[in-house]
């Protein structure tokens, strides 16, 4: 085996089917550290470059023709049973990484959007986006400061939620709360996705 | 845990160097997170460094490309191309089926209740 790479670094040969998720979020509200909660290897880093349009906004000087902008991914995984893996990708959600964030959600299972109860309103423009692409999501309240919470209705108003969307208040740095933020975003997804995979004939 | 590493600049391999700027059909059928490994027996004889690269790791089991990306430090963009060079021309092999698709009924539950397991 010499030098290898220890064997974490790998999926269990078993492995077949990969999923993923999306954790978006406004600047510091918690995305690494819910992927890193979840993950069962040390979170990952890499990064896309944008070419297309979305990248204008990051081009201050107008030096136009070359628009690209590069966005950071951290990521991790975590294996679920023998043949299923999950991928959690943790980006900013803004409209101007929005040709990125088109690329990951494609296939992905749903985004869950983190928000920070002092600046929940950093987090609409994200949700904003998601509805337009029809993306499924739920939101969670990081609670960084044991803040006190205004009502669910209230919360659910000011987000503008339909009723359907989950909001849960969740602490990105413990599993068990991390766990539940996630399983509310896939009970959510299943709630949503039809019954019969169109089976004609 | 420590937050992973932003890429130091200095290491930055320029794409176009190593893609040649070449379209690519089998680049569009892979998502960042299809799973690939080395085909058995694979050699990297004959590749350049960064395709080398990619085959020894993925000798040792199986990843997906986001993170051949990341443990190699390359781009996302540039390790699809990499790795659909590599499927071309069998050294490495497709794991998970086709490309990237929303789950199914089925496919949520099980993620539901691998998920429950994790409490
Ligand atoms: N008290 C508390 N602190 C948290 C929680 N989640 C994250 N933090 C801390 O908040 C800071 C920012 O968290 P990150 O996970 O880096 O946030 P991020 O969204 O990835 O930040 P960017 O990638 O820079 O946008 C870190 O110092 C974390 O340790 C939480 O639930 N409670
Ligand atoms: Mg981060």
């Amino acid at each position: 085996m010499g030098s290898e790479p220890s064997d974490e670094v790998y999926l269990a040969p078993t492995v077949r089917t990969a999923v993923k998720v999306l954790v978006l979020g406004p600047f510091a509200v918690g995305k690494s550290t819910f992927v890193g909660t979840l993950s069962e290897i040390p979170p990952l880093y890499t990064e896309e470059t944008i070419t297309r349009t979305g990248a204008v906004a990051d081009d201050p000087h107008g030096i136009s023709g070359k628009t690209t902008t590069t966005v950071a991914l951290d990521f991790g995984r975590r294996t679920l049973n023998d043949r299923l893996v999950l991928y959690m990708f943790g980006t900013p959600g803004q409209r101007r990484f929005l040709s990125l964030w088109e690329d990951l959600a494609y296939g992905s299972l749903g985004a869950l959007v983190l928000a920070d109860i002092a600046r929940i309103e950093e987090s609409f423009e994200i949700i904003g986006v998601l509805e337009e692409r029809g993306l499924p999501y739920a939101v969670a309240i990081n609670d960084f400061r044991n803040a006190e919470m205004p009502p669910d209705e209230e919360l659910r108003e000011a987000f503008d939620l339909l009723p359907e969307v989950p909001l849960v208040t969740c602490d990105a740095r413990e599993r068990d709360s991390a766990a539940r933020a996630m399983i509310s975003l896939v009970e959510h997804v299943l709630s949503v996705c039809p019954q019969q995979s169109q089976e004609s004939a | 845990m420590s937050p992973p590493r932003r890429r130091d600049r200095e290491a930055l391999v320029r794409p176009y160097l190593i893609t040649g700027g070449r379209a690519h059909p089998t680049v569009g059928s892979l998502g960042i997170t299809t799973l690939v490994r080395a085909a058995p027996e694979t050699e990297s004889l004959g590749l350049g460094p960064e395709h080398r690269r990619v085959v020894r790791l993925c000798s040792g089991g199986a990843l997906s490309v986001a993170e051949i990306a990341a443990r190699l430090e390359l781009p996302a963009s540039v390790t699809r191309v990499i790795v659909a060079d590599l499927l071309d021309e069998n050294r490495l092999q497709v794991l998970s089926s086709g490309r990237e698709q929303a789950p199914d009924r089925e496919l949520l539950q099980e993620v539901l209740d691998g998920l429950r397991a994790l409490r």
